[in-house]
């Protein structure tokens, strides 16, 4: 296995590619009690229509990522999940838009636990019956989060951003999807996106790298496979495809999802427009930054508020959500800030204390074995090595983060998605 | 990982947990007082006001720019419940020494920064800033309010109200929404001028500098907390007599119903020889993905979208939540009154046992990788001093029997059920 010591860190990761295409990351902990690994595919609730190995392109109804999720714990011999929590530890998984990552830590039977995963995950086992079964635990999954008015508002902007992308989709898809999905569905889906070349395995703890290599290769397919095509459809235009939805839902209080439509990345720039994209949104929304301020001593925002910035195959976005009394007055003035900025520059005092403070709050972020893995992985899939972001925030200029202001914060691009109290 | 106490001063102490194992360092000051509906509000608007603005940082863009020149150091205020006492603490985790790109330290001026926000606010006549009093007693009107959008823990929370209604533990940390709209700064000012010199006073520091290096700059940046102390707080909770079921309910409109159903463990808590059996019992009744309520509500009969159970380790309570169809309700909430009768006749293999043990004493092991955990766990040392902790504790649990087990069921005794409906239901 490669070492790359990321000395400035302090962090030290093992790394390979298996004979079968499986990418394998390792970072070694001494000190942590805790032993954490990380299997994961590229494949999320955004990757309907694929090309298998037959080569024909298939689409697929929305949730099967997720769905898949939820059975891969059900194996010939009864549920995973049991096996490894009477082995000491707490198997659990989730699926975002892009990825669906399987995980465990615990502090002993490592080995036997991490054999585990990758069995349970890599061998398919569904009935119709446990099919069945499923759909109606997830049908009520999906209910939960209609109830939630947080999650209707960010999925409220992402229809209203993009027309056709499929990130638009719920990773869970609908109560009306998942009802087409069989066993049939799952077994094809899950030999499309769960072969070793289109999935990661990162582990992090006090354990020996090679054994993680050694047991991957030992429990997977020797047969080598490569990364599969995934069709996300025509580029979208840059402008959003509605500027303003609104629901209502029992809330106390406005609640609501500002989006700013990007331009997605490059293949290998996806870290440095990461970086510089939060930057930007730090700069706009920063509690040091002069407009959050402004907004929060008028009342217009409170603690609630958070921005973050996302990104997949074809898709970039920056969001900024909160509860507000005034949602529409909060767009505006983002909007007119974002102008100002655009025009008379960022302060560089600003732009530089912007740049320390996000260099320390990814190192603190170093802390967690699992984020850390998480990260690993998802730059994996982008081509990009995430340790190296020391280095790229210093090639990131105070110049690049008004020209992305420019092009992205500007009015065709935004679109803000409102659940208002009842009545 | 070492760790070390140390009394600073009468009703002052300081907790250091000594490692390089982690990117950062993390400092607390906490102030405790009992829970009151007297001054509940103010113990909670007083961190939010004071985070505010200081003498030498008086706005929020200041005081984040100097958390910006920290390397992005994390500094929070707020409150936290252990028991019946509300603790009003300031936290700040920041990078370590080794970790700043000019070398420099950033353990003092972060204590530094600390000690501003707890002891020197920005004062107007006298008091806190008017406009600073009524825009956070505004935003924890809104919080308080907003608590009802996550029916999960609002269901929780509503069962917690009604179960222990006249108990101090029923008084919501948040205080309550009516009283916080209608704070003055006067009020405000007067209740953190008797919050300074009563309430217990704790510290804590992990991160790799010298226990001393920690103690000196506590010292030095919260000198004033040091001296004139009163009399000493007493964080104990109270016992209450048993009573019969009660049953409470609400509508909403939701689409899924909530049933949480609260247990007091008749006496078990954090100092008693019990408490590890009763964290053993928890997890293999309702506290993991291998519990009982998991494995046969949840799964087998499919009843529940998510059933578990948690237990509050200082007042001594069990409460199971969970997510049913309107119709289920009734036979949701006698499954998953059935496993633990299950659980108090012993019906558990010798690997349920096993798994539970190791689950448990492995969750309490794995906290010595979160710094955070670590500072939440001396607290509850610095508060109770009976408290088990670290290996001592892991031991304990590691020793539970079957029997035991089943005597801890047995101690569980169900107080109060509530569930919210939905509104055609």
């Amino acid at each position: 296995m490669d070492r790359l010591d990321h000395t400035a860190l302090g962090q030290t990761v093992h790394h390979c590619v298996l004979p079968n295409g499986l990418a394998v990351y390792v970072d070694v902990r001494p000190s942590y009690s805790k032993k954490f690994a990380f299997f994961a595919t590229r494949y999320g609730g955004m990757d309907l229509r694929f090309r298998g190995e037959d080569g024909e392109w298939t689409d697929t109804p929305a949730g099967v990522a997720h769905f898949l999720e939820h059975k891969s714990f059900d194996t010939r011999d009864g549920n995973a999940l049991q096996r490894m929590a009477a082995n000491g530890v707490d198997p659990n998984a989730f699926t975002s838009a892009s990825m669906t990552g399987y995980y465990f830590d615990g502090l002993e039977g490592f080995e036997e636990n991490l054999r585990t995963l990758l069995s349970f995950v890599s061998v398919p086992w569904f009935t119709p019956e446990s099919v069945d079964k499923e759909q109606g635990i997830i049908a009520q999954e999906i209910r939960m989060c209609e109830d939630d008015p947080n999650d209707e508002a960010y999925y409220g902007l992402l229809e209203a951003m993009y027309a056709h992308h499929p990130v638009r989709n719920r990773v869970a898809g609908t109560v009306e999807s998942i009802s087409h999905i069989t066993a049939d569905t799952l077994y094809q889906c899950h030999r499309a996106f769960y072969r070793p070349g289109n999935m990661v395995l990162c582990a992090a703890g006090d354990i020996d790298p090679r054994r993680v290599a050694e047991i991957a290769q030992e429990v997977l397919t020797q047969e080598r496979s490569s990364a599969t095509p995934a069709d996300h459809g025509q580029p979208e235009r840059p402008q959003v495809r509605e500027r303003l939805v609104r629901k209502t839902m029992a809330v106390s209080m406005p609640l609501f999802a500002l989006g700013f439509k990007g331009t997605p990345a490059q293949r290998g720039e996806g870290l440095r427009q990461r970086l510089l994209a939060e930057l930007v949104c730090d700069v706009l929304f920063s509690p040091s930054a002069p407009l959050y301020s402004r907004l929060y001593e008028q009342g217009l925002l409170n603690s609630s508020f958070g921005s973050f910035y996302s990104s997949g195959p074809g898709c970039a976005y920056l969001v900024a959500e909160g509860e507000s009394r005034d949602p529409e007055r909060v767009r505006d003035e983002v909007l007119k800030e974002a102008a100002r900025l655009g025009s008379e520059g960022i302060d560089p005092a600003l732009w530089e204390r912007l740049k320390k403070a996000a260099y320390g709050a990814m190192v603190r972020h170093l802390n967690s074995m699992e984020d850390t893995c998480i990260e690993l992985a998802e730059a994996h899939f982008d081509g990009e090595d995430y340790l190296s972001f020391p280095q790229v925030f210093q090639s990131i200029e105070r110049g690049h983060g008004e020209a992305l202001l420019r092009e992205w914060c500007a009015e065709e691009r935004a679109a803000l998605s409102i659940i208002a109290p009842e009545r | 990982m070492e760790q070390h106490w140390k009394r600073l001063a009468d009703g002052v102490e300081l907790a250091v947990t000594r490692t390089d194992k982690f990117k950062t360092g993390l400092l607390a000051a906490t102030l405790t007082i009992p829970l009151s509906e007297d001054t509940a509000t103010a113990g909670a608007l007083i961190p939010e006001v004071l985070y505010r603005g200081t003498r030498n940082h008086p706005d929020m863009e200041k005081l984040s720019a100097a958390t910006d020149g920290l390397y992005g150091a994390s500094l929070s205020a707020g409150v936290r419940q252990r028991g019946e006492s509300q603790c009003v603490s300031v936290l700040c985790s920041f990078i370590d020494d080794r970790y700043a790109l000019d070398g420099s330290a950033v353990l003092e001026p972060a204590a530094a920064l600390m000690g501003e926000v707890l002891l020197d606010p920005v004062l107007q006549d006298g008091a806190f800033r008017r406009d600073y009093v009524e825009s956070e007693g505004a935003n924890l009107a809104d919080r308080i309010q907003a608590r009802v959008n996550d029916k999960r823990s609002w269901a929780v929370f509503r069962l917690i109200q009604e179960m222990c209604a006249g108990e101090r533990y029923a008084v919501d940390k948040l205080g309550s929404a009516e009283q916080a709209r209608a704070m003055s700064p006067e009020k405000l000012w007067a209740a953190y001028q008797a919050l300074l010199p009563a309430a217990k006073v704790t510290f804590y520091y992990g991160g790799s500098a010298e226990p001393e290096r920690a103690e000196d700059a506590v010292r030095r940046s919260f000198a004033p907390l040091l001296t004139g102390r009163t009399a000493p707080v007493d964080c104990r909770v109270a016992a209450k007599p048993k009573g019969p079921v009660r049953t409470a309910a609400d509508a909403m409109d939701v689409t899924q119903g909530k049933l949480a159903m609260g247990f007091r463990t008749g006496g078990i808590a954090v100092g008693s020889a019990e408490h590890p059996a009763l964290l053993v019992c928890n997890t293999l009744y309702g506290g993991s993905a291998n519990s009982k309520l998991f494995l046969n509500v949840r799964e087998k009969m499919s009843l529940c979208y998510y059933a578990s159970s948690m237990l509050d380790k200082i007042k001594g309570l069990m409460v199971v939540s969970s997510g049913v169809e309107f119709a289920q309700f009734d036979r949701a909430q006698e499954a998953i009154l059935a496993q633990l009768e299950a659980v108090r006749r012993g019906e558990f293999t010798k690997d349920e046992l096993t798994a539970a043990v190791r689950t448990t004493a492995n969750s309490l092991r794995g906290r010595g990788d979160s710094q955070a955990q670590l500072e939440d766990d001396q607290l509850t040392r610095l508060l109770f001093h009976t408290a088990r902790e670290g290996e001592e504790l892991i031991g304990a649990v590691e020793s539970v029997t079957a029997d035991q087990v089943v005597e801890a069921a047995q101690k569980l005794e169900l107080d109060t059920v509530y569930r919210l409906t939905g509104k055609e239901g």
